[in-house]
């Protein structure tokens, strides 16, 4: 029964931690991507809409570049963050 | 928030909840989630041709973060992704050449649309009568004693359909290929082509990297264990998704701003999802997967219904 209530509430502790740490890394993704998002679609928004006009065959080359540079860039910055996530966790 | 490129007005917390949801589904069941994406585009007003070419966009980002995931979980069959490859790009090229038809009579939301439900409803209703075969065929065991224990059967992988594979293994077309990682002796590389064809074909036709076909179609067709069908089905997905935004993009069908929204939203989704994979045996991912596709039937059917919000 002890030992029960023992592993209930080490089960919780490491519950609690692992919420704040994806919490405080939600947190912190959220205001990269925030920045990131802003700048693209500041930066590029016009751009890109002026080639989709104007030049369709650059616009597909630029288009497959934007999302494959995007899907490397964000799934390192993803696993960095859950790593440390996990480091944390650990600790 | 406008995007000019498809006249469409969408949120973009909108869309990064989206992205966030199919990225989840995406990690854990190996489809690049447009039967959900492509629903929910067209159900706030973007037009279908557009639909189908931004999802396709969007998923060549996310299947790269989840593919990576998968690779360090030794879920890809390396050689028949290879293989499929040239399948599956004359199947997107075949697709996104009938959708240019169907802008050209202006018939390309109702005829993508009720493919669309065919295809989903259809797809649901074999994997709900498939697992529940399956789940009778283990029940029948235990009661001749041949029951597994509890950890072993969350493992375990067989299929009531797996006859339906093992005759297509034994089809004696040449040339023949053996897939070691998949644990397949003999094959027909034709039969791998044929899967791969039909796969890029719905992609192309109707958007994502239709997961929802393939990787059915490898586990039941190709007898390919559901972990590794799971992962070589989003290298493919990478493959054809990557063919369908260069060659929609050039035919005017791709909001490339739209997809980079919905894709950050679905890089942390697909490592959460390619995770969850690790405690799932293959008939429970099965029978998880069964909902989706009807959820995204209904929707379209419910855009079809009472007209698109664009008009």
């Amino acid at each position: 029964m002890t030992i029960g209530i023992m592993a209930g509430s080490r089960l919780n502790k490491s519950l609690k931690n692992l919420l704040r740490s994806f919490l405080a890394e939600l947190i912190l993704y959220s205001a990269l991507v925030a920045a990131y998002f802003a700048a693209v679609l500041h930066f590029l928004g016009n751009w890109v809409y002026d080639l989709f006009q104007h030049d369709r065959k650059l616009y597909a080359f630029v288009a497959l570049g934007l999302i494959i540079t995007q899907g490397f860039l964000l799934e390192v910055l993803t696993r960095a963050l859950l790593e440390l996530a996990h480091r944390e966790r650990e600790k | 928030m406008d995007f000019p490129i498809s006249h469409t007005h969408i949120d973009p917390l909108y869309l990064i909840g989206v992205g966030f949801v199919v990225g989840v589904l995406g990690g854990f069941f190996g489809v690049g989630g447009s039967f959900l994406v492509g629903p929910a585009l067209f159900g706030f007003g973007m037009p279908m041709n557009f639909v189908v070419g931004t999802d396709v966009a969007h998923i060549v980002g996310k299947s790269i973060v989840a593919a990576r995931k998968h690779r360090t979980l030794g879920n890809i069959d390396l050689k028949l992704g290879g293989i499929m490859v040239f399948g599956t790009i004359a199947g997107v090229e075949t697709g996104a050449q009938l959708i240019q038809q169907l802008k050209r009579t202006a018939h390309v939301d109702v005829v993508v649309g009720l493919a669309f439900i065919v295809v989903l409803v259809g797809i649901s209703g074999f994997m709900a009568l498939e697992s529940w075969r399956t789940i009778q065929m283990r029940r029948a065991e235990a009661r001749r004693g041949k029951a597994l224990s509890k950890r072993a059967a969350a493992k375990d992988d067989r299929s009531a359909f797996a006859h339906i594979a093992q005759r297509i293994q034994k089809i004696n077309l040449p040339p023949h290929v053996s897939l070691p990682v998949s644990g397949i002796d003999r094959i027909s590389l034709w039969s791998i082509i044929v899967v791969a064809f039909l796969g890029g074909f719905f992609s192309g036709f109707l958007g994502g990297g239709a997961g929802y076909i393939r990787m059915p179609s490898m586990i039941y067709l190709l007898g390919i264990p559901t972990h590794i069908a799971v992962g070589t089905d989003l290298f493919e997905i990478i493959i054809s998704a990557g063919y369908g935004t260069f060659t929609h993009a050039l035919k005017g069908n791709v909001d490339i701003m739209i997809a980079l929204v919905m894709h950050t939203g679905a890089a942390v989704g697909a490592q959460i999802g390619a995770t969850l994979t690790q405690y799932f045996g293959g008939v429970r991912i099965r029978i998880a997967f069964i909902p989706l596709p009807v959820i995204g039937a209904i929707i379209v059917l419910h855009g079809l219904l009472h007209g698109h919000p664009a008009k």
